[in-house]
């Protein structure tokens, strides 16, 4: 029998620089965890340290910055950063609890199982704290869809969060995609989940007091996703295609299974139990060890007793291995017959693996073999840090272009420019994506997919959840703090044209290599434009996830901070949809009126489309778009509004085309332009929606607005069958093959 | 009437089953895939979700379980039994109609309302319809194309035991455009489509409602 530690006078032994690589650890990182245990690490315990200082599990660049947000107020029931999810209250008894997260690098290299095993963990994520999963979101982004290569990707990725969700039996009721050139190497996927629980019910991901028990469930262990958390820590490369190993592969009807267990078990018999943990990025290490630390405890693990799928396997193996489909549960010791006999149910074998000791320390076992003996205090508290932050000057003068210098559009372009941008992926219809989700499971889906946000009903409850996620890319590059806080806003927005009052918020940030000063700018600064939006919208930050290091040999991803916003609509029964109506409604535009300036084209759509670049100011008025959340809120909840879309890609001449679209039903606008027409019809001007109302109250509306310091403005009338909209005549048909095609015929083409 | 409705690991359409049957002023409960006995119970409903993960062929395993000699037994009796989805192909599987539901032609999974003409308005499970209507269903599957031999599909042409097809465009590649059979006793349905999940004004659609309606008139 072998004893470990060594002596703690033994120097740390010469380390090569290929282990550190694989654990993406620097060398002054494998210095300072030397001096922290007073002896150089054993291999397990590496591993061990390697994984938990990961930039994905540690959070070493983006920790620091966290504190800017706001986390709190009367609604939110948990600490940022402390359980596998945030949660909120929601009124009636109910709580919803939340979270978004990444699965980037995966998705790069295998499509379909990297974004399916995304999915699968998101979810762990939620019914680890005891809560049933109710609906999922997708934000993606691709490189050009004419690339072979992206389509493949984005086929891949399409399919495989459907392959997975759909055999869940959650709904994907919402999300993005847009393609943008920097994502071509770098894909992005970030999966959201929310699921609801009665109050009070929440399990913690916590180990409880000593002698409890650690029980693994679900899957065997095999040597799958080994080194992941790594992984996702550093750049793609021409190598990472050999990671391939590092991707795990799913298997959605074990989560079924699990996730109906667990989600019983809890419900049920939470005293059996004293935490509930996933085994998600650095397997059961992490999820142990975390445990232990939120316990303030230490644990011995006995690897051997840790089901495998696979002969040979070594504890550091057994210790790091991402194989998907298992969760720790700490039970107490009196009830480990009851809890096997609760899985057995299912079919499901629930091992105990270790228990919670009082010494601190993290051992791990190897039969008789100490391996790992090291404090749960060193695991944990990776080195935090703060690079230097400097704009990148290509953004900064980009972000001073001034639009005005374009030529105006013609107005015999005007129908041109408009199905240009319908047909724009980041605009054109996204039923080719949807409508490969099962979005109706669990008939909760009040609003499906192709609306501005998502509502779902809570059986039983009068009030409805409202959920969106948005990220828009090139603002963020411009103008970071701006973009960030734009994201927020037009979160918010879409939530509130739905009829809801945002409530909270949960981010994934999506950004390259931090240790570089033009990145870390994007990430710190973005940070701050989040945090001063959420603030302004009363959205504490409840849960997120950062995911650095997007970049490949093409670049750095342009950097996307994903916002996934909960709104709560106090009425479900009055959720407003985007498409507009009956013939005769009113249309009214709310904020900033009809006539723009050169300005609101900076980071448009338009530009992007018709001048192929991404340039000019990007701004945001908090103010105004905290008065456009109350005046949707107030109008909704009065009965008043048939529609409501928010102005943002493509402006208020696309927001018009895509509510008329959705209502099959045209729209003519008999306000006159005036100055530039690009702007009017595609600036992207904030703080902007469109609304459609029997005329009979549209006094109503006025005051409303009025009372809340907001402009608006009557500029049309629901009719006929055209697109009238200043200088755009258009058949409604036609407007509308060109959204519905565009997507279908780049990418089954 | 009291309705048992099946749950195999995979299962996932089970609640919405349950609530569709409650608002309908009836009872139902979910009866896991190890019971040996149905008695009791005066209708089965088998939901939809992907029993066993699919694994080999959709509903190939499930037709495995306990539950399964009971629901033979129970069909022979003449009492309703109503599978949408993947427990229309588990009723496939288990011999208790004819056919195979093969990978959509697409081979992409499709959710999206589908339009419906009920071919019959004289069965258990349409009377409340008239001959010819056309119903708008939600769909949801991967695997939902009807496939069986010429002389199959002859057969239960003739027999008039085709209540539902697709309306205009085949979401599925399904053969004559069939959505949804029965058995020749004419007390075992099984369609692709969720009437569960048009049963609800809420969610947009409750034409749903016209299956367990005629159900309950014929059997209740």
């Amino acid at each position: 029998m072998t004893r470990y530690p060594p002596p703690a006078d033994a120097p740390p032994a010469n380390i090569d620089d290929e282990v550190l690589a694989q654990i993406a650890l620097s060398q002054d990182e494998y210095e300072l965890a030397s001096e922290r245990l007073g002896r150089a690490p054993s291999d397990v315990e590496l591993g061990m340290i390697g994984a938990l200082w990961s930039e994905h599990c540690g959070y070493k660049h983006s920790r620091p910055l966290f504190h800017h947000f706001p986390t709190e107020d009367e609604r939110i029931l948990t600490t940022l950063g402390e359980e596998n999810a945030g949660a909120i209250s929601i009124g009636g008894g109910w709580v919803a609890v939340m979270k978004i997260e990444s699965h980037n690098h995966p998705s790069a290299i295998e499509p379909y199982e990297g974004a399916a095993t995304g999915v699968g963990g998101i979810v762990r994520d939620i019914f680890a704290m005891g809560a049933q999963p109710i609906a999922l979101l997708d934000s993606l982004r691709f490189g050009p869809l004419e690339d072979r290569r992206n389509r493949r990707l984005c086929t891949g990725v399409v399919a495989g969060i459907g392959g997975y969700g759909n055999c869940l039996g959650i709904p994907t009721v919402g999300g993005e995609l847009l393609i943008g050139e920097s994502y071509s190497g770098n894909p992005l996927v970030n999966a959201m989940c929310l699921g609801i629980a009665p109050q009070g019910s929440l399990i913690s991901a916590t180990a409880g007091p000593p002698g409890t028990l650690l029980m693994i469930v679900g899957a065997d262990t095999g040597r799958d996703g080994l080194h992941g958390a790594t992984f996702a820590s550093v750049e793609l490369d021409e190598a990472s295609a050999e990671r391939r190993p590092a991707v795990q592969v799913g298997n959605p009807f074990l989560e079924k299974s699990l996730m109906d267990a667990c989600v019983g078990l809890v419900r049920d018999h939470r005293d059996w139990l004293e935490g509930l943990q996933d085994c998600g990025a650095a397997g059961i290490t992490s999820s142990t060890v975390e445990m232990a630390e939120r316990a303030g405890s230490g644990l011995r693990i006995q690897t051997q007793n840790v089901p495998r799928r696979e002969s040979g396997m070594t504890p550091y193996e057994v210790m790091l291995s991402e194989s998907q489909e298992r969760m720790i549960a700490a039970v107490k010791p009196e009830h480990v017959g009851d809890v096997e006999a609760w899985f057995e149910h299912w079919d499901l074998h629930a091992e105990v693996i270790g228990e919670v000791t009082d010494d601190g320390i993290a051992r791990v076992f190897d039969g008789e073999d100490e391996v790992a003996a090291a404090p749960v205090s060193v695991m944990t508290n990776p080195p935090a840090y703060t690079p230097y932050a400097e704009r990148d000057s290509d953004a900064a003068a980009r972000a001073a272009g001034d639009p005005s210098e374009l030529d105006d559009l013609k107005p015999t372009e005007a129908n041109e420019a408009l199905l240009q941008l319908l047909a724009s992926p980041n605009i054109a219809s996204k039923r080719w994506v949807y409508r490969q989700y099962d979005h109706m499971v669990g008939t909760n889906t009040v609003v499906t997919p192709g609306s501005d946000a998502a509502v779902l009903r809570v059986r039983g409850l009068k009030q409805g959840l409202a959920v969106c996620t948005d990220g828009p890319g090139r603002a963020v590059e411009l103008d970071p703090y701006v973009g960030a806080a734009r994201a927020v806003a037009e979160a918010a927005r879409n939530v509130a044209c739905s009829g809801a009052r945002p409530v909270a918020v949960t981010d994934c940030l999506n950004f390259a290599n931090p240790e570089r000063a033009p990145i870390y700018f994007q990430l710190s600064e973005s940070i701050r434009g989040m945090a001063d939006a959420c603030r302004a919208f009363n959205t504490p930050v409840v849960s997120g996830n950062a995911s650095l290091y997007n970049e490949s040999e093409d670049g750095p991803v342009t950097p996307t901070p994903v916002v996934g916003m909960l709104g709560i609509i106090s009425d479900v029964r009055q959720a407003v949809r985007m498409a507009f109506r009956d013939e005769g409604d009113e249309v009214w535009l709310l904020g900033a009126g009809l006539n723009q300036e050169a300005a609101s084209l900076g980071g448009s759509e338009y530009l992007a489309v018709r001048h192929g670049k991404s340039a000019g100011p990007v701004a945001i008025d908090l103010k105004a778009e905290t008065a456009l959340i109350e005046v949707l809120v107030e109008a909704s909840e009065a009965g008043l509004l048939k529609s409501a879309h928010d102005c943002s890609d493509g402006g208020l001449a696309v927001a018009l085309a895509e509510s008329a679209i959705a209502g099959e039903v045209g729209v003519s606008i008999d306000r006159p332009v005036s100055g530039r027409l690009n702007a009017a019809l595609f600036g992207e001007a904030g703080g902007r929606a469109v609304v459609s109302l029997d005329p009979s109250q549209a006094e109503r509306l006025a005051e409303l607005a009025s009372k809340n310091g907001l402009p608006a403005t009557r500029i049309g009338t629901v009719a006929s069958d055209r697109l009238s909209i200043a200088a755009i005549e258009l058949p409604l048909t036609e407007a509308a093959e060109t959204w519905t095609s565009a997507l279908p015929s780049l990418l089954d083409g | 009437m009291r309705f048992a409705v099946l749950v195999f690991p995979g299962t996932w359409s089970d609640w919405d089953c349950v609530y569709a049957l409650e608002d309908q002023g009836q009872t139902a409960e979910r009866v896991w895939h190890r019971e040996a006995d149905l008695d009791g119970f005066d209708g089965v409903i088998l939901p939809g979700g992907f029993s066993y993960g699919d694994h080999l062929r959709c509903g190939a395993i499930a037709r495995f379980s306990p539950v399964m000699s009971a629901l033979e037994r129970f069909a022979a009796t003449g009492k309703p039994v109503f599978g949408s989805c993947n427990g229309f192909q588990i009723l496939c599987e288990a011999g208790l109609l004819p056919g195979v539901l093969l990978r959509n032609e697409t081979l992409q999974f499709r959710c999206q309302p589908q339009e419906l003409t009920v071919e019959r308005a004289d069965t258990g499970f349409t009377n409340v319809c008239d001959d010819g209507q056309v119903v708008q269903l939600p769909i949801s599957h991967g695997e939902g194309q009807y496939f069986a031999e010429p002389s199959v599909l002859d057969e239960l042409e003739d027999a008039g035991r085709v209540l539902f097809r697709y309306r205009g465009q085949n979401p599925n590649g399904s053969l004559r455009d069939i959505a949804g059979i029965m058995n020749p006793m004419g007390n075992v349905l099984g369609m692709m489509p969720h009437p569960e999940r048009a049963s609800d004004e809420l969610l947009g659609g409750t034409d749903g409602n016209y299956i367990w309606r005629s159900i309950i008139e014929h059997w209740g």
